[in-house]
């Protein structure tokens, strides 16, 4: 076949001539079939326009059903119909022309100089509308003709096809008139090209039918025939046509004509867009609404989003995703039902056949599924036919074995928002029924496991198979190139397992240690009675030196550095983990410190090995040492909830005292603010501040051992706010950044329990209960409220981000950075930057999104001058 | 009085190519002048330093991540 390249598409409006000459049957009657089931001639399913039921043969092209392309026929209308999707340009031409002479209402010079303006911005390949929109700005403002000197009326035009010439309405006919009238020369003007649509086309006079293969009708399981509805829209409007028709052949009176007429423009209306403002949409005799041609085409679950931009593809799998530690981050678990189902293609070489034909003659899983033969033709193996076809196998033939350990896939979750939500993964076939991740990879994916799904994909070439390894590889993905850090890292139990492991002095004795490290690949270590958890931790560290503040820093004033009194500043040198503890800060996702560092001095590979290691270290601890919550770690004792119980009243006595300020009138207000919102400031300020002391107190009560604490301080998970509102104080709820005003706007008061203008906190919205204590109904209230912004919040965002990224992808999608570092569109050649980001840099490749790490540079360079002099 | 947009510190330099360096600048990025950024000739800085529809601006930007970064834009 020879390859074809389309140049250009270019889109004309069809005249009636062009409809008449393409038609191949003129459509008379509303019938379709006849008695015996046989279609109609002159009827809507004619056998010129096509053939769907198998047998039949078209009146046209010969063809049987599936052969024949279909062939569009015509309606002669009784009377012009204007076409919805232009009438608003109808509306427009109607205003920008003389209503006596059809000219546009502006001088020849003007006219001309606007025509060769638009001409200029076509041949730049610029956009052109506001010069049309000027054109019918002012052709719209002209009062009088400048050619012939008639009066200018006004047309009003009435949505969505009706037009109003002061109280007279202009029937179609009418306005096709008038649009004739309009000469070759003026519609430049106006932006349109006389070749390619004469403005009188845009009122119907011969409706298109479209082929009977465009709107086929299916048999019900009843033998009964269901027309498409194109169709039924059609057969209303033949059978208004054939009405109108009879009717004024027998010379009805004019009002019955123009209701008519009315009648054929709504159904010629709604057979083109069904979803038209300002008029009711055709229904079926069900009730649904039908679906017309713009509505085949519009919209997400349109021709365009679904069957043309949609593909669908072969040798996927998708099913719900669980959790196992215990493979690598860079496979993937894959269930052996679907591992038995996808296949990968051998290609059979004088090399591989002999392993080919292995695979054809097993009876077991890795076996071959079908042999695909040269001339194309596919044969499943089965047990009766394998000796037979491995007999005859050949260089050249496909084998396709299903999938194996080691294949490499695709990996995807939806939605899809960033490169790194598909990743490569290498098979690990497993039992049971999900696909198996390390969890150490849900973030670039943002999985978790209430029910989640993914999809898998298998390249099916080479080359395809090469690319997944080489450029989509997990370990490939684990800089993000939105910040420059890693995505991948620890995340919930990891992190608190290492900081069990590496806090303070810990001791493991040598039993507990071997049970630790025995699944990992770690060699040397030394023969000791007693390990500390920082010790275990080094011994699968590589060797890199690395000094940083941890998650679990305080941020003192002063920092002590090494001497830390907190075990917060991690000092880690050549491989050895001397002081501070391992959390968040250094292993986890989006943060991780250490796995930056290894990955820019041993590559990606060692990085994956690490966070293998790093993860199945971390995991053994946790289970090993015991970790767990309830409800009795947010329990604090009496004393405590004394003393927060105090600290409540006294920030609520403050607020009263403000509140009695302010009414006196003996409040000053801020610089720049009025004296209400001086007082609510003063207010929110007030409670914040007393709930964060009661958390401090909470905090202080619970203890550093608390498995809670302990979660947030490593930044495992929660905060200590989420604590604070478990155990101390839920504290101020709040909607659009202010405490709850509204309720009962008119006696202004937040609930009935309540006087009228009470600025007091419980009146608006603070709960000075904890989630453990539990929510006072007038408490409970508010906190809904409060919680409802959130989630509204988030439905909101969620759907706007969504449209705002489509557009972002449709408007970015050919800019394509090149070899010299230029950004350009890749059709047409423009240049977008002439340096990719303006300083050329590739955030995946940066250092947290800077260029160079001038820091990292000047210690090894120190470093190595030490070692030198040495 | 008339403020010279150019002593403003938030306007770049815009400086006029002259012929030969439009060429170069052409020749290295291997396009024709249309596939370039383009400039209205009734923009304040472009009336200001005198360039006319074709004339190819240079304009030096102050960049946070670049330092320096360099730009060209068509004038039509």
């Amino acid at each position: 076949m020879i390859p074809k390249r389309l140049a250009a598409i270019k889109f004309e409006v069809l005249s009636p001539q062009e409809i008449r000459r393409m038609s191949v049957a003129k459509i008379v009657t509303p019938e379709t079939y006849d008695d015996d089931g046989f279609p109609i001639e002159g009827g809507l399913m004619d056998t010129r326009l096509g053939v769907i039921d198998p047998g039949l043969k078209c009146k046209t092209c010969g063809g049987k059903a599936g052969e024949c392309p279909g062939h569009f026929g015509h309606i002669e209308l009784a009377a012009p119909v204007i076409h919805v999707g232009y009438a608003k340009l109808i509306a427009r031409l109607l205003n920008g022309t003389c209503r006596e002479c059809g000219r546009i209402l502006m001088k020849d010079e003007r006219r001309d100089k606007f025509v060769e303006e638009i001409r200029k911005r076509i041949a730049m390949n610029q956009n052109y509308d506001d010069i049309i929109k000027e054109v019918f700005r002012l052709t719209k403002a002209a009062k009088k003709c400048p050619h012939c000197g008639a009066e200018q009326v006004e047309i009003k035009f009435d949505k969505p096809t009706f037009y109003y010439e002061g109280e007279h309405r202009l029937t179609p006919k009418d306005v096709r008139e008038r649009l004739e009238k309009i000469p070759n020369e003026d519609l430049p003007a106006f932006g349109i090209d006389p070749k390619i649509a004469r403005p009188e086309w845009f009122v119907l006079t011969v409706l298109p039918v479209p082929p009977v293969t465009v709107r086929p009708s299916i048999i019900l399981e009843t033998g009964q025939r269901s027309e498409d509805d194109l169709t039924h829209k059609l057969v209303d409007i033949i059978r208004i046509n054939q009405r109108f028709l009879e009717n004024r052949e027998a010379g009805a009176p004019p009002q019955i004509l123009e209701d008519l007429w009315e009648l054929l423009q709504y159904h010629i209306t709604t057979y083109l867009d069904n979803e038209v403002s300002g008029i009711p949409p055709a229904r079926h005799r069900s009730g649904r609404p039908l679906k017309t041609l713009a509505q085949r085409l519009k919209g997400k679950e349109g021709r365009f989003r679904k069957s043309l931009s949609g593909k669908r593809v072969n040798f996927s799998a998708r099913t719900v995703i669980s959790p196992d530690p215990a493979i690598s981050i860079s496979e993937v678990g894959v269930p052996k039902e679907i591992a038995e189902e996808l296949t990968v293609p051998i290609f059979v070489t004088p090399r591989n056949i002999e392993i080919a034909r292995e695979f054809i003659l097993r009876s077991e899983h890795p076996k071959a599924n079908y042999i695909v033969r040269p001339d194309g033709k596919r044969i499943r193996v089965i047990e009766s036919n394998k000796e037979e076809l491995a007999e005859k196998l050949e260089p050249g033939w496909i084998v396709e074995r299903q999938l194996m350990d080691g294949d490499i896939v695709l990996f995807n979750r939806q939605p899809s928002l960033h490169r790194m939500s598909i990743m490569a993964h290498y098979v690990r076939v497993l039992p049971y029924k999900t696909f198996r991740l390390n969890p150490a990879v849900c973030p670039p994916y943002n999985a978790d496991f209430d029910g989640d799904e993914m999809n898998l994909h298998v390249p099916q070439t080479l080359e395809a198979q090469a690319e997944a390894k080489i450029l989509m590889a997990v370990q490939e993905h684990i800089l993000s190139p939105r910040f420059g850090g890693p995505i991948i890292g620890g995340i919930h139990d990891h992190i608190s397992g290492l900081y069990l492991l590496t806090r303070g002095n810990k001791k493991f004795s040598r039993e507990e240690t071997i049970q630790l490290l025995r699944a990992l690949d770690v060699s040397e270590v030394p023969v000791k009675d007693e390990y500390t958890g920082k010790e275990i931790f080094s011994y699968i560290l590589p060797k890199i030196t690395l000094e940083f503040k941890a998650e679990v820093c305080q941020g003192c004033e002063f920092c002590k550095g090494e001497n830390c009194e907190y075990d917060a500043y991690v000092v880690i040198r050549n491989g050895q983990l001397l002081k501070g503890t391992i959390d968040e800060k250094a292993v986890g996702a989006f943060k991780g410190v250490i796995i930056d560092e290894i990955i820019r001095k041993y590559g990606k590979e060692e990085a994956k090995k690490f966070i293998d290691r790093m993860t199945q270290l971390a995991i053994r601890v946790i289970t090993s040492v015991g970790f767990t919550i309830g409800i009795d770690d947010i329990e604090i004792p009496k004393e405590a909830e004394e003393q927060i119980e105090e600290v409540i009243r006294n920030a609520e006595k403050k607020v009263d005292e403000l509140i009695k300020a302010y009414k006196e009138g003996n409040l000053e207000p801020m610089p720049g603010r009025s004296l209400e919102e001086t007082l609510e400031m003063n207010i929110m300020r007030e409670l914040g501040k007393a709930r964060d002391q009661a958390g401090k107190i909470a905090g202080r009560f619970l203890g550093d051992e608390n498995p809670a604490v302990i979660m947030a301080v490593s930044g495992a998970r929660g905060s200590m706010l989420n604590l604070t509102q478990m155990a101390a104080c839920i504290g101020q709820q709040s909607v659009r950044g202010e405490r709850i005003v509204r309720g009962y706007t008119y006696s202004n008061r937040t609930l009935p329990h309540f006087k009228p203008g009470d600025l007091g906190s419980k009146a608006r919205g603070f709960v000075r209960s904890s989630y453990k204590k539990g929510l006072s109904p007038i408490e409970f209230f508010f906190h809904a409220a409060g919680g409802r912004e959130g989630l509204v919040d988030t439905a909101v965002r969620t759907s706007q981000s969504g449209y705002l990224q489509r557009r972002m992808i449709n408007a970015l999608q050919d800019l394509k950075v090149e070899y010299d570092g230029t950004v350009r569109e890749q059709t047409s050649g423009v240049l977008v930057q002439y340096r990719f980001g303006e300083d050329g840099v590739d955030p995946a490749k940066s250092y947290r999104g800077k260029a160079v790490d001038v820091k990292r540079i000047l210690k090894e360079i120190i470093e190595e001058v030490k070692q030198y002099g040495e | 009085m008339k403020i010279r947009l150019q002593d403003h510190i938030l306007v770049p330099k815009h400086e006029i190519l002259s012929k030969e360096e439009a060429e170069e600048l052409l020749k290295i990025l291997g396009i024709s002048k249309e596939q370039l950024p383009k400039i209205k000739a009734s923009d304040p800085i472009v009336v200001e330093i005198g360039a006319k529809p074709g004339d190819i601006i240079k304009i030096t930007r102050k960049s946070l991540t670049a330092g320096k970064s360099v730009f060209y834009r068509l004038v039509v």
